[in-house]
């Protein structure tokens, strides 16, 4: 180990290939070995082994894939199973080796030393890991590979047929026959094949400026991986500690209020669990397990932290979003989970009294108590062609998720200034004309007469200025979400102007002017 | 303090008097809280030169006049509430000046409004409210002896017992909309104030909104001379 020149680390990888099928069968209980394909992008990203024996294979187009096995299941992409289904693999490694990097879902390294100094053998050490995966997970398609740094040890474990060990210091002859596309960078993957290097030993024979040259200091790095000598090392995941928190009810309760109660000591002591690791909650996910299997699960945000009192409220709030008063099936446990902590240093109440914001937030987080969550809102303005669209109310301590930005042209938006009221459903309208005839807009924007009188509630004005057809027309391309309109602005004789659509269904007014 | 109340010996009784006065108006200054801020056209309006901490002002109507008066707090930095108003436009106010950032809604507050609006006021200092049922005069005490605890304000919509001024929108015309021409571009309106300073009421033009979304003083409307196009 002695060499003069500083020798990489020794790394142990775990692949788990396909493993965005294999959690997709773990989360929903389907068959793995059934052809299944995950597509993203209208591209194969991964394929069950079945898809594989079928002529499927990554990089694929779908349509190109299902003709080749037409029984092909066809998944989206879900990030978030694909990480919450690969936390039990992490944990059973982590438990015979601490210090898991996890590259992505369904990729793992460790340092190898540990373990093999242990055991006394590399490849022992990586049978034992995958051994423990199997018994803890059942998870049995892992592949281990052991070498000098990071990379390489990826590769081995790509290559293993179970475990693949590099000796050390012969990782560049490991990498030589690979192909190119393994080094994963799509400039150097399409380029170089075109320059008659087809292998990542090809590349490796380059000189340093010769690469730098072409390529910059990510070819420098990349070159640097081709020739065995990886830069860098494990970086150890932070081991969480054990804060979330479950409660069994038994026998399982049925009523909002019985569960809202029940949780209180749990609550607490999950809070309490969080400040004896000094760490305050800033967003926490919520699950329930009904008596029939029944599962919902929903992650709260706060802008503050929550305390106990804050967390039942969501438990309460969820539940009744969830099913009204009475619930679809009793419910047998409760589950909180930490999603996002924070150093509870940043939250401890400043020394003369808290912060005007926090205390904003208090009285925010009561209210919300009298009146749910959705009772108290905060408004931004986005995109859109209508008024009572671009207003985003999102309730306090929610992320406002702003999807259309208003900073685009959105042709057919009401010129200023704005209406001050903004109905947020349409009220009907009538639109007379003067012999008491209804207003129509014919097919090429004209009026078949001038409207005379304006009766909203129930009770007509006589109309004196009025403009428009100005059309509006969204989505015309989409049957179900197309929206055609005419809009007007109508003045009455009382001072008080409107803003009117007319569509298929008939007069509305979207806003008044007052 | 010490250095602040430091007189000469030899100064004179009427001298040391003149200066002790003076100490005492400044301390006294200091702890009368500050009015909030109200755009220029509002104040010339109500003869004030802000909305007054405790007090609460009653309007005839939500909509841009109620805008107008949040936007100047809103401009100081204040937070502003606005309690039982669905069609509260959120736009309309962000042009008008007030700062969404520091703006609460709750729209729907039924029955509990009178329980909403006095949990917000211990924190919010600026808050209208358009009450959901009667308001009864010993609610209304309540309220105010809270609002002046906090040093906070309130704009009704609605009546409101021994509001400290009442705003009503008069006579009000519509200017840049034809018959089947142009576009709404301004509104010149006659707001009548009735106050405790001015218990007679007096009256103001305003344009309100003006073509940007904000509000100016103007000139009475002169009848028979109408802007079109």
């Amino acid at each position: 180990m002695a060499t003069a020149e500083a020798a990489a680390e020794r790394c142990l990888a775990l692949w788990f290939p396909a493993w965005s099928v294999t959690a997709w069968a773990l989360a929903t209980g389907g068959d793995a070995e059934d052809p299944v394909a995950v597509v993203a992008a209208n591209r194969v990203t991964a394929c069950s082994a079945a898809a594989v024996a079928e002529g499927v294979q990554v990089g694929q187009r779908r349509r190109e894939a299902q003709s080749r096995c037409p029984q092909l299941v066809v998944l989206g992409v879900d990030e978030a199973i694909d990480t919450r289904e690969f936390d039990p693999i992490v944990a059973a490694v982590e438990r015979l080796s601490p210090g898991v990097q996890v590259v992505r879902p369904g990729l793992c390294v460790v340092r190898a030393r540990g373990l093999a100094r242990y055991l006394g053998d590399e490849a022992l050490a990586a049978e034992t890991l995958l051994e423990a995966v199997i018994t803890e997970t059942g998870v049995d398609s892992g592949r281990a590979g052991v070498a000098d740094g990071v990379f390489a040890a990826v590769q081995a474990a790509r290559e293993a047929d179970g475990v693949r060990v590099v000796p050390a210091g012969s990782a560049a002859d490991f990498l030589a026959p690979l192909p190119i596309t393994r080094l994963g960078d799509p400039v150097i993957a399409d380029l170089l094949p075109r320059l008659g290097v087809h292998t990542i030993g090809g590349f490796a024979e380059l000189t340093p400026e010769q690469v730098r040259d072409r390529f910059g200091a990510t070819g420098v790095r990349l070159h640097l991986l081709a020739s065995g000598a990886d830069p860098r090392s494990v970086q150890a995941r932070e081991p969480s500690p054990e804060l979330a928190m479950r409660i069994d009810f038994e026998p399982p309760l049925t009523l909002v209020d019985q569960v809202a109660f029940a949780s209180r000591a749990t609550v607490a002591a999950f809070i309490d669990g969080l400040a004896g690791a000094g760490l305050a909650c800033t967003e926490v996910r919520v699950e329930f397990t009904g008596d029939d299997d029944e599962f919902f699960a929903r992650t709260w945000l706060t802008p503050g932290v929550f305390d106990s009192v804050a967390i039942t409220d969501r438990i309460r709030w969820q539940l009744q979003a969830a099913a009204g008063v009475q619930l679809h099936s009793p419910i047998t446990s409760v589950r909180l989970e930490p999603v996002a902590v924070d150093a509870a240093v940043h939250h401890v109440p400043g020394l003369f009294g808290l912060g005007p914001d926090e205390r904003v937030h208090h009285a925010m987080s009561r209210v919300q108590a009298m009146l749910g969550h959705e009772g108290v809102l905060t408004g931004q303005v986005g995109g859109g062609r209508w008024l009572a669209e671009r207003q985003v109310l999102v309730p306090w301590g929610d992320r406002p998720v702003v999807s259309q930005p208003a900073d685009r042209p959105w042709p057919g938006q009401v010129p200023a200034p704005l209406p001050a009221t903004v109905f947020p459903e349409p009220l009907p309208v009538r639109l007379l004309a003067a012999g008491g005839g209804g207003v129509e807009v014919s097919e090429r924007g004209q009026l078949n007469t001038e409207p005379h009188l304006i009766s909203v509630a129930g009770r007509p004005q006589r109309v004196v200025a009025w403009a428009g057809p100005w059309p509006v027309s969204e989505r015309a391309w989409d049957a179900r979400r197309q929206r055609q309109a005419n809009r007007f602005q109508v003045a009455d004789e009382t001072g008080v102007a409107w803003l009117l659509w007319q569509d298929a269904r008939g007069w509305w007014a979207e806003a008044r002017y007052d | 303090m010490k250095a602040a109340l430091a007189i000469p010996e030899d100064a004179a009784p009427a001298d040391v008097v003149a200066r002790l006065q003076a100490h005492v108006d400044t301390a006294q200054a200091r702890l009368r809280p500050q009015p909030f801020g109200l755009l220029p056209a509002l104040a010339q309006l109500l003869g004030e030169p802000g909305l007054k901490p405790g007090a609460a002002y009653s309007l005839d109507t939500e909509g841009a006049l109620l805008q107008a008066l949040l936007a100047g707090p809103s401009r100081e930095g204040h937070w502003c509430g606005v309690v039982g108003m669905p069609a509260f436009a959120v736009e309309a106010a962000a042009l008008a000046g007030v700062h969404l950032d520091r703006l609460v809604l709750v729209p729907e507050p039924g029955e509990q409004w009178l329980a909403v609006t006095a949990a917000l006021a211990e924190v919010v200092p600026v808050l209208a409210v358009r009450p959901s049922g009667r308001v009864r005069d010993s609610d209304a005490a309540r309220l105010g002896s809270r609002l002046r605890d906090r040093g906070g304000v309130l704009l009704v919509v609605g009546p409101w017992p021994r509001a400290e001024a009442r705003l009503a929108l008069g006579e009000r015309q519509w200017h840049g909309l034809g018959v089947g021409s142009g576009h709404l571009v301004s509104r010149e309106v006659q707001v009548q104030v009735a106050s405790r300073r001015y218990p007679a009421g007096r009256r103001g033009w305003l344009r309100l909104p003006d073509p940007d979304g904000l509000v100016v003083a103007s000139e009475p409307l002169r009848p028979g001379l109408q802007v079109v196009g």
